[in-house]
């Protein structure tokens, strides 16, 4: 069974385009609940014409086949099956019928965004959508068994309902969800407070350990992705961008391409970009790699990685910067302690190196813009599409196509403005733009750069008093979203480290606490990379938890578990992978072991990571044993992918990962020179899932901010080397 | 017109000597089954079989590829996704994003075609196409279980597939 895309492509996709794109009138129905950023729901008026439509989740065909709607986009990280699972388990349709379709933002926008917000960002999938699209499944099931009661003219209490199939107890009546959809669909929706969702120790599909809906054309080439769209007369496009952040196209000489074989067009795109349009993308890259560019730098070009550290290290020591987290006086308390220890660390720029590279393609009319593009925030490249087509929004669409990777970079637009700015200058021709991997690694939105200043302060029998933790560095938020700033600071750059709240709270407790961030941005763009703050900030706290037990001879588990008795949650995780990996216990020779802890992303994570060190340096990671306390768990199998797909993006980061500046630009062009996690490196990775319940935790990204403090820790049990830098690939390990 | 024994057919195409292999595959030929990746032979999502061998199709000038040489994609590797590690990756659900999934299962298949047995190190040699998601260990646990006939217990995984299967 395979996702079925509403997403109208000439010829080579399974096409299901449905007809309720731009259909208004009508006497179907919608389901009237609270979605985030829709306010009141009670949309029944803007509803659509589609028999079949039970409400703008569930799609109820007469072959039984049920549909299940999306806001959501996968990308890899499961969700797409998890929200299903979800919705079919209130539905109690039959699990064998279902198949999913992503509704477009136009579609949403037609129906006062009905779909909610489709941003598929900050593990959010499923825990900032799991209530509302549970009640459209719960609704839905109401209103099919209660068309099947109005039919037998009894009570829809006395019928009961499983795997689609609706009986009449007391008579043994039945009737199916196929039969009753035509009449179930244009019943008033259910009233929301009377939509009593199951308590999830009742599931049956929901928690199961079931197989992903999209596996099956992944393992046979037919998989379409944004980047293998072909459409009628389409051209494809490769563009360049002016290497340096924030540079100009100065000039170019078309003619010295133009009569290359397939050529048709050399444009410019906006005020810093060139882009080559030909028959093939094999020509268009071919050719714009021939064409002689001069850029404007327009003065960012003596920027370094040196001169950017320069800048971070001043902010480590500046006077004041806005605080994430406080309680007591930490300086005061550090000046008077009897022993105070001190430690600078520093974390670099890192693409995100999605497997496919940035794409997109658009069709533009004067009256109509039509984009398909594997996006992570399908509102926001509808708003870049209407924008760059300078049209409204109702007369652009965007069809959201699986995504081959996207780790934050995809929830950014750029490469949909892009696109739809060629295809402006070409009218009714379809434009496909790919980025080149060499265009896609110095284009990026960067992991934003930082530094830290740990301090702490000790008494004389070795307990802290107090930590002062100082970053400096870029702000996300800043560069991105502005408007999102609280009286000049950014909240996510203290991700892991807040106060005790349901989102990303810091696992101990200090006597005396400051927390604060000296913001230093640089003319690199950054971006949401997945995991974000969390990854640093679990480096630099858990990296110095362990330099706080080796000045005071603590072993390093024993001292996190006395400071984190207030924080049980934190603490259970931690708990889990010590006593799975054996903590303390003997290892194999050669063998040594770090931990680390970390509460992100609404869900507490913890790892043991096992490593050597050879005597010529050579790091092997043996094995890693980790926890995730998700609240609930709604595919464990998914999850342990997830656990594991974390620690090679993770250990991909903390081996290898950085991107290093030069005259303005980024210095790493490809896979040669930004070196990630392969199959000769991968550890064994044993996940625990722990379930306390009542409260819902995101998967997808905090475990990768474990995975280097724990092998940090790991190679300084193993070597008595403290890095402070990342990556490591930076430190000689070999023996002095 | 060019010619290449694409999957058990021979086709025709025209495009300039040096265009990659994977590109007139892609876009001549219109099997988007193969993926660019890196365009420098490093992430192995172009992987194809020329004569059975696995190559990286993103840096073979199609002219040095004959009309006699038989190039299989993933598209010509079973009608139906029946070829043995095709099962093995569905029953294991090893794909995430999937992009990168054609060229793992290439490499796969070519690995057990030579070694039907292969050790973990050899897998390590063979199978150096990147994953960004991560899914390298069922990937290793999809190959063991193609060398031990289908059988996926090795993997200490229990899926629960649509039909109710239990793999």
């Amino acid at each position: 069974m395979s996702a079925v895309l509403s997403t109208p492509i000439a010829g080579k996709a399974k096409v299901s385009r449905r007809g309720f794109l731009g259909a208004t009138a009508g006497t179907g129905l919608v389901v009237a609940f609270h979605i985030p950023f829709v306010g009141s729901a009670l949309a029944q008026d803007a509803a659509t014409a589609i028999p079949d439509e039970i409400n703008a989740w569930v799609v109820v065909k007469p072959d039984e086949t049920v549909i299940i709607r999306i806001g959501r986009v996968e990308m890899g990280q499961g969700t797409l099956t998890g929200l299903a699972q979800l919705v079919a388990e209130e539905l109690e349709c039959n699990w064998a019928k279902v198949k999913t379709e992503y509704p477009t933002p136009g579609q949403s926008l037609a129906r006062k965004r009905i779909w909610g917000d489709f941003a598929t960002v900050g593990s959010r999938g499923v825990r900032l959508s799991q209530d509302y699209m549970r009640k459209g499944g719960a609704a839905a099931r109401m209103m099919l068994v209660q068309a099947a009661a109005d039919g037998w003219k009894v009570q829809p209490g006395d019928c009961t309902v499983a795997k689609g199939v609706i009986t009449h107890t007391p008579s043994g009546r039945k009737t199916t969800y196929g039969k009753v959809a035509a009449a179930a669909g244009k019943l008033p929706a259910p009233d929301v407070a009377a939509i009593k969702l199951k308590d999830p120790k009742d599931w049956k599909l929901a928690g199961k350990r079931l197989a992903r809906l999209d596996t099956a054309d992944k393992v046979t080439g037919k998989q379409l992705y944004a980047s293998d769209i072909v459409l009628p007369g389409m051209l494809n496009a490769a563009i360049r961008e002016c290497p340096v952040f924030g540079g100009k196209v100065k000039s170019f000489d078309a003619a010295t391409i133009e009569k290359r074989p397939g050529v048709k067009k050399v444009l410019r795109v906006g005020d810093s970009a060139v882009a080559v349009v030909a028959d093939t993308w094999w020509r268009a890259k071919s050719a714009l790699a021939a064409l002689d560019i001069v850029w404007d730098n327009g003065g960012n070009d003596k920027v370094s990685s040196e001169s950017i550290a320069a800048i971070l290290k001043a902010g480590l020591d500046a006077p004041e910067g806005p605080i994430g987290n406080a309680n007591g006086d930490a300086r005061a308390a550090i000046a008077a302690s009897a022993r105070k220890i001190e430690a600078v660390y520093s974390y670099p720029f890192q693409n995100h190196a999605t497997m496919e590279p940035m794409n997109a393609t658009a069709k533009w009319t004067p009256t109509r813009c039509e984009v398909w593009a594997p996006t992570q925030n399908a509102e926001g490249a509808l708003a870049a599409c209407s924008e760059a087509a300078g049209l409204k929004l109702t007369q652009c669409d965007v069809h959201r196509m699986l995504l081959g990777g996207g780790f934050g970079r995809r929830s950014f637009t750029d490469y949909v403005t892009q696109v739809v700015r060629i295809a402006k200058q070409m009218p009714d021709t379809p434009i496909k733009l790919i980025w080149s991997r060499e265009e896609d690694m110095t284009q990026g939105r960067y992991h934003p750069v930082t530094q830290c200043k740990m301090t702490a302060g000790l008494d004389e029998q070795g307990n802290v008093t107090a930590l002062h933790m100082r970053i400096s560095g870029q702000s996300i938020l800043a560069s991105v979203r502005p408007q999102a700033m609280v009286n000049g600071k950014d909240p996510f750059v203290f991700q892991g480290l807040n106060a005790p709240g349901p989102e990303a709270s810091i696992g101990y407790t200090f006597p005396n606490l400051l927390i604060d961030h000296a913001m230093r941005n640089t003319h690199v763009p950054p971006g949401f990379w997945r995991g974000v703050n969390l990854n640093q900030n679990a480096i630099y706290l858990e990296s110095f938890m362990d330099e706080i037990a080796l000045a005071t001879k603590q072993d390093p588990l024993a001292l996190r578990r006395k400071m984190m008795t207030n924080h049980p949650k934190h603490l259970a995780v931690l708990n889990a992978v010590a006593e799975r990996a054996g903590w303390g216990k003997p290892l194999p020779a050669g063998h040594f072991q770090g931990i680390a802890q970390i509460m992100g992303f609404g869900s507490y994570v913890a790892a043991v990571a096992q490593v050597s060190v050879a005597d010529d340096g050579k790091l092997k990671i043996h094995r890693i044993v980790a926890a995730t306390d998700c609240g609930y768990a709604v595919n464990p199998q998914q999850i342990e992918a997830q656990v594991e797909g974390s620690f090679v993006y993770g250990l991909s980061a903390a081996l290898y990962g950085e991107c290093t500046v030069k005259d303005g630009k980024i210095e790493q062009e490809n896979f040669n020179t930004y070196q990630v996690l392969k199959m000769d490196e991968m550890p064994k990775v044993e996940t625990i899932i722990l379930q306390s319940g009542g409260f819902w935790g995101g998967v997808g990204e905090p475990t990768i901010a474990v995975a280097a403090p724990a092998v940090l820790n790991a190679i300084f049990a193993a070597t008595g080397k403290r890095i402070r830098d990342l990556p490591i690939k930076n430190t000689s390990l070999k023996k002095a | 017109m060019a010619q290449l024994n694409v999957n058990g057919a021979v086709r025709q195409f025209e495009a300039e000597a040096d265009t990659p292999l994977l590109w007139v595959i892609r876009e001549q030929l219109g099997l988007t089954g193969t993926k660019y990746g890196c365009g420098i032979a490093l992430c192995g999502a172009c992987t194809v079989h020329i004569d059975g061998v696995p190559t990286r199709s993103c840096v073979r000038p199609v002219s040095s590829v004959s009309a006699t040489e038989k190039i299989v994609t993933i598209e010509g590797l079973s009608p139906n996704g029946s070829h043995p590690v095709q099962k093995a990756w569905v029953a294991l659900d090893v794909p995430q994003c999937g992009y990168c999934q054609s060229g793992q299962i290439m490499a796969a298949t070519a690995l057990l075609k030579s070694t039907p047995r292969p050790t973990d190190e050899q897998i390590d040699q063979s199978i150096t196409n990147i994953c960004r998601c991560g899914t390298y260990n069922r990937i290793r646990a999809a190959i063991k279980s193609v060398s031990q006939d289908g059988r996926t217990k090795s993997a200490g995984l229990t899926i629960t597939h649509v039909d109710g299967s239990v793999s």
